[in-house]
C-alpha cells in the first residue's frame, strides 16, 4: 500500500482521529512530492479546508486535505501547518478540483498558493478586505457594496 | 471573425439558482467560459463557529435545501462519532426512510428544470406533483415540509404518526405514476434525445480529476457510492442496485437520476418492512402540562399520561428511547420528565444554556453520507468547548461546478442550459 | 335608462380592479425559499387561480417583483438592478425570513432585510413560508393594489 511507503519515505507521523481516518502531519515543503505520490492510490480528492487557530498554535494555520481511494475504500487526511504570511505549493497540476478548492482557501483564510494559475476570491467579492473565517474577522461585519437605504443594524 | 462576450445570470431565467456565467462566442459557439459563484454565500461556516452544536441543526438544512435531511443527516452522524454515542435502531431506520424521500425530491427537483428549460413544462408539473405527496409525509411526521430539521444529534425529532403507512404507500404511489409519465414524456422523446445525448460530456478521468461523486460520476460509468462502499446505517441489510451511465453526457444523468428515485423507492418499502412496529400510544388518562408543571412545584408527582402540544407528537416518553440514544448527557429529556421532575428541568437547561451544552472532546472528525449530488460530508474540529471551532462542509457539487467551464467550452450556446441544469446546482451548498 | 344593466365606477377603481388581476411577476429566487415558490406556482397550489400566474423572466415586464431567499451582498447590486429596471407601477414581495429581515442568518455575508436595499410592499414570514401563507400575501398584495392612488395617464 502506498500509505507505507510514503510513511517511510516522508518520515510521517501517522497519528489517529475519532473518524479512524489516517491523519499525517506534513511539512509543507514536502507537500506536493507526498501528494504525487499519495495520487497512485487515492485517486479522488475530496476536499481542502483550513482552520485556523489564532493563539493555539504557533503556526496560525493548518491546511487539512482529505484523499478517497476508491480502490481501496479508504480515506486519508493530511495536513500542512502555515504560519500567516507563508506559502505553500499548489495541487492544481495533480487535480483539476484544486484550482477552486484552494481559492476557497485563499478567499476565506487568506493563505496563498504557490504556482496557482488563478488565484482570486471565489465566494466573496473582490472589494471585500479580510478573510471571514479567520478568528479575528468578527462575525457581523458586513462590507456592503452599494449604498444602503438604512443602516443593517442598530 | 468577431468574438462577443455574454453574461448569463446571476439573474437569469434558466439559471435555477444565482450562478453567473461569462462566456466568449465565436458566432454561437463558446470558445471560453468563466464561471462565477458566491452570490449565495450566506456564511454558514462562520455563523456555525458561534452556535452551540444543537443550533447548527436548523442551518444544515439550508444547505442542500432540495434534500434537507441528508444534510442533518451528515451533520448528526459526525457529531454523534465524535460524542461516541450509538442511535438506536429504530432511529436508524426512520433516518434511512426518511434520507431516501429527501432523496427522491431531490432528484424529482432536479429533473424538474431539466424538463422544463428544455420546453417540456408538463415534467415540471409532474415532477412537482409527486414532491407534493412526499412532503405530506413530511410534514405529517416531521411538521414541516421543506426546513424539517428532522435529525437531531443522538436520533430523530419524533416517531411517525398512526397514519404513516397509508400516507406513504400514497406517496409511493403518485411517484411512481409521474416517473412513469415523466419516462414516457421524456426519455425516448426525440427532442428530447438531441438536445441531450453526447452533450456535456464528462470522461471518466475528468470525473475523477474533478472529483465528482455521486450521480454525476456514476453517469461515466464508475460504480462508487458511500452507501455500498462505507455502509452506515443499515444499507448493508438492503438490497438495492446503483444504477450507472455509460457516456456522462446529459442523458445519462437524467436517466442515472430518474433511475436512482426507484431505487430509494426500493429501499423505502424494505426498510418498512424490516422496522419493528412502534408501541400502540394509549389514550388513558391524559393530564394537562400546566396541571404536571404545577404539582411539580408543589414537590409533587402528577401521574398519568402528559397532554402534549400538537406539535410534540411523536415525541411521547413511552416512545422517546426508541428514537433517542439513551445518554442523558447529550440528548434533552423527554418533556414529561422535564414537566414534572427537578431533574428533568435541570438537565434541560444545561443542554440549552451556553457555556454548558453538548461538549464532545476535543478532536476531529469527517463523516461522508451519500447525497444527493455524492458525498456529502462533514469535517468538524472540536476543542472540547460547547461551540464547535471549526465546522467544514464537503459540499459535492462544488467540485462538479468546478467543472462546468471545460464542460461547456466548444459547445453551443444554447447547450449550457441544458447541461447546467443536469449537473443540479444548488446555491445553499455550492456557496454555503 | 330603465330595464338596462349597468355599472357606475370612477376609472380609478376600475383601473384597481384590473391591475389587482393581471399581476406578471417576475421570481428573483435564489435559495431554499424557491423551493417553496415552485410549489405555490406548480399544479397542487395554483397560484394562476389569483391572476399571479404568468412570470415574465425580464424585470420590464413585470409588475410585481418576487424577492424569493437569502440576498446576500454579493447579490445587492444585482437585485437593485433589477428593481431599477422595472416600469411603473412596481410593487416588491419579500418572501421568507431572510428577504424580511436576514432570517437565521445575522453576519457578514447576508444583508439584514431587503427594504435596505429596494422599497417592500409585502413581507411574508416564514422559512420557508409555506404555500397557503404566499397565497394569503399574494391577496393581501392584491387589495393594497385595488386601494393604491392609481397612478395613469392618457397622455404620453
Ligand atoms: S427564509 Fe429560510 S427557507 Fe427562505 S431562503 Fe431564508 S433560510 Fe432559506
Amino acid at each position: 500500500m502506498v500509505l507505507e511507503e510514503v510513511e517511510r519515505e516522508f518520515s510521517l507521523g501517522k497519528k489517529d482521529a475519532a473518524d479512524g481516518i489516517p491523519t499525517y502531519y506534513c511539512p509543507g515543503e514536502n507537500l506536493f512530492p507526498l501528494m504525487e505520490k499519495l495520487k497512485k492510490d487515492f485517486e479522488v480528492l475530496l476536499d481542502i479546508t483550513a482552520v485556523d487557530y489564532l493563539g493555539k498554535k504557533e503556526k496560525r494555520f493548518e491546511v487539512v486535505y482529505h484523499l478517497l481511494s476508491l480502490s481501496g475504500k479508504m480515506r486519508v487526511r493530511v495536513k500542512v501547518e502555515v504560519g500567516e504570511g507563508e506559502k505553500i505549493a499548489t495541487l492544481s497540476s495533480l487535480w483539476k478540483n484544486a484550482n477552486w478548492l484552494e481559492r476557497e482557501v485563499y478567499d476565506m483564510f487568506g493563505i496563498e498558493f504557490e504556482g496557482h494559475p488563478d488565484l482570486r476570491r471565489i465566494l466573496l467579492y473582490p472589494e471585500f478586505e479580510g478573510h471571514p473565517l479567520r478568528k479575528d474577522y468578527p462575525l457581523k461585519k458586513s462590507q456592503p457594496r452599494i449604498k444602503l437605504l438604512r443602516p443593517e443594524r442598530k | 471573425m468577431e468574438k462577443m462576450l455574454l453574461n448569463i445570470g446571476p439573474s437569469h431565467p434558466a439559471m435555477h439558482g444565482t450562478i453567473q456565467i461569462k462566456v466568449e462566442l465565436d458566432g454561437e459557439r463558446i470558445i471560453k467560459a468563466d464561471v462565477e459563484i458566491g452570490y449565495l454565500h450566506r456564511g454558514f461556516e462562520k455563523t456555525a463557529e458561534h452556535r452551540t452544536y444543537m443550533q447548527v441543526i436548523p442551518y444544515t438544512d439550508r444547505l442542500n435545501y432540495v434534500s434537507p435531511l441528508l444534510n442533518n443527516l451528515a451533520y448528526a452522524m459526525a457529531v454523534e462519532k465524535l460524542l461516541g454515542i450509538e442511535v438506536p435502531p429504530r432511529a436508524q431506520w426512520l433516518r434511512m426512510i426518511f434520507g431516501e424521500i429527501s432523496r427522491i425530491t431531490d432528484h424529482l427537483t432536479c429533473i424538474a428544470p431539466i424538463g422544463m428549460e428544455l420546453g417540456a413544462f408538463t415534467v415540471f408539473l409532474y415532477a412537482i406533483k409527486a414532491r407534493e405527496y412526499l412532503w405530506d409525509v413530511l410534514d405529517a411526521t416531521t411538521g414541516a415540509r421543506l426546513t424539517t430539521s428532522y435529525i437531531r444529534i443522538g436520533g430523530v425529532r419524533a416517531d411517525v404518526p398512526e397514519n404513516f403507512e397509508d400516507l406513504m404507500k400514497k406517496a409511493l404511489a403518485e411517484t411512481r405514476k409521474s416517473v412513469r409519465d415523466i419516462h414516457g414524456l421524456l426519455s425516448r422523446n426525440p427532442i428530447f434525445l438531441k438536445r441531450t445525448r453526447g452533450i456535456g460530456v464528462v470522461s471518466q478521468e475528468d470525473a475523477l480529476s474533478y472529483g465528482f461523486t455521486g450521480p454525476v460520476l456514476r453517469s461515466t460509468g464508475y460504480y462508487y457510492d458511500v452507501r455500498k462502499a462505507f455502509p452506515y446505517l443499515y444499507y448493508d441489510e438492503i438490497d438495492f442496485e446503483v444504477p450507472l451511465g455509460e457516456r456522462g453526457d446529459n442523458y445519462d444523468r437524467y436517466m442515472v437520476r430518474m433511475k436512482e428515485i426507484e431505487q430509494s423507492m426500493r429501499i423505502i418499502e424494505q426498510a418498512m418492512e424490516k422496522m419493528e412496529k412502534g408501541p400502540v400510544r394509549n389514550e388513558d388518562e391524559v393530564v394537562e402540562a400546566y396541571e404536571a408543571i404545577k404539582a411539580a412545584q408543589e414537590g409533587k408527582y402528577r401521574e398519568g399520561k402528559l397532554k402534549l402540544n400538537p406539535n410534540l407528537e411523536g415525541m411521547e416518553k413511552e416512545v422517546y428511547h426508541l428514537i433517542m440514544a439513551r445518554v442523558p448527557r447529550y440528548i434533552l429529556p423527554p418533556k414529561e420528565d422535564l414537566y414534572r421532575t427537578m431533574e428533568g428541568m435541570i438537565r434541560h437547561f444545561k443542554l440549552i444554556m451556553s457555556g454548558h451544552g453538548l461538549r464532545p472532546p476535543a478532536g476531529e472528525v469527517y463523516v461522508p453520507v451519500e447525497g444527493g449530488n455524492g458525498e456529502l460530508g462533514f469535517y468538524i474540529v472540536s476543542d472540547g468547548t460547547d461551540r464547535p471551532y471549526r465546522v467544514h462542509l464537503r459540499a459535492p457539487v462544488f467540485s462538479i461546478m468546478s467543472a462546468l467551464a471545460e464542460m461547456i467550452e466548444g459547445h453551443y450556446i444554447a447547450d449550457v442550459v441544458p447541461t447546467f441544469a443536469s449537473l443540479n446546482m444548488i446555491g445553499g451548498e455550492l456557496d454555503r | 335608462m330603465k330595464g338596462e344593466n349597468f355599472v357606475t365606477t370612477t376609472v380609478e377603481s376600475l383601473i384597481g380592479w384590473a391591475r389587482k388581476y393581471s399581476i406578471f411577476q417576475y421570481p428573483f429566487v435564489t435559495a431554499c425559499c424557491g423551493m417553496e415558490y415552485m410549489a405555490a406556482a406548480a399544479s397542487h397550489f395554483d397560484i394562476d387561480r389569483f391572476g399571479a400566474g404568468l412570470t415574465r423572466f425580464t424585470p420590464r415586464q413585470a409588475d410585481v417583483l418576487f424577492v424569493v431567499g437569502t440576498i446576500s451582498h454579493k447579490l445587492a447590486p444585482v437585485l437593485r438592478r433589477v428593481y431599477e429596471q422595472m416600469t411603473e407601477p412596481k410593487w416588491v414581495v419579500a418572501f421568507g425570513t431572510c428577504t424580511v429581515t436576514g432570517g437565521l442568518y445575522d453576519n457578514y455575508a447576508t444583508v439584514q432585510g431587503i427594504d435596505a436595499i429596494i422599497p417592500v410592499d409585502i413581507y411574508i414570514p416564514g422559512c420557508p413560508p409555506r404555500p397557503e401563507t404566499v397565497l394569503d400575501a399574494l391577496i393581501k398584495l392584491q387589495e393594497k393594489i385595488r386601494k393604491e392612488k392609481q397612478k395613469w395617464s392618457l397622455r404620453k
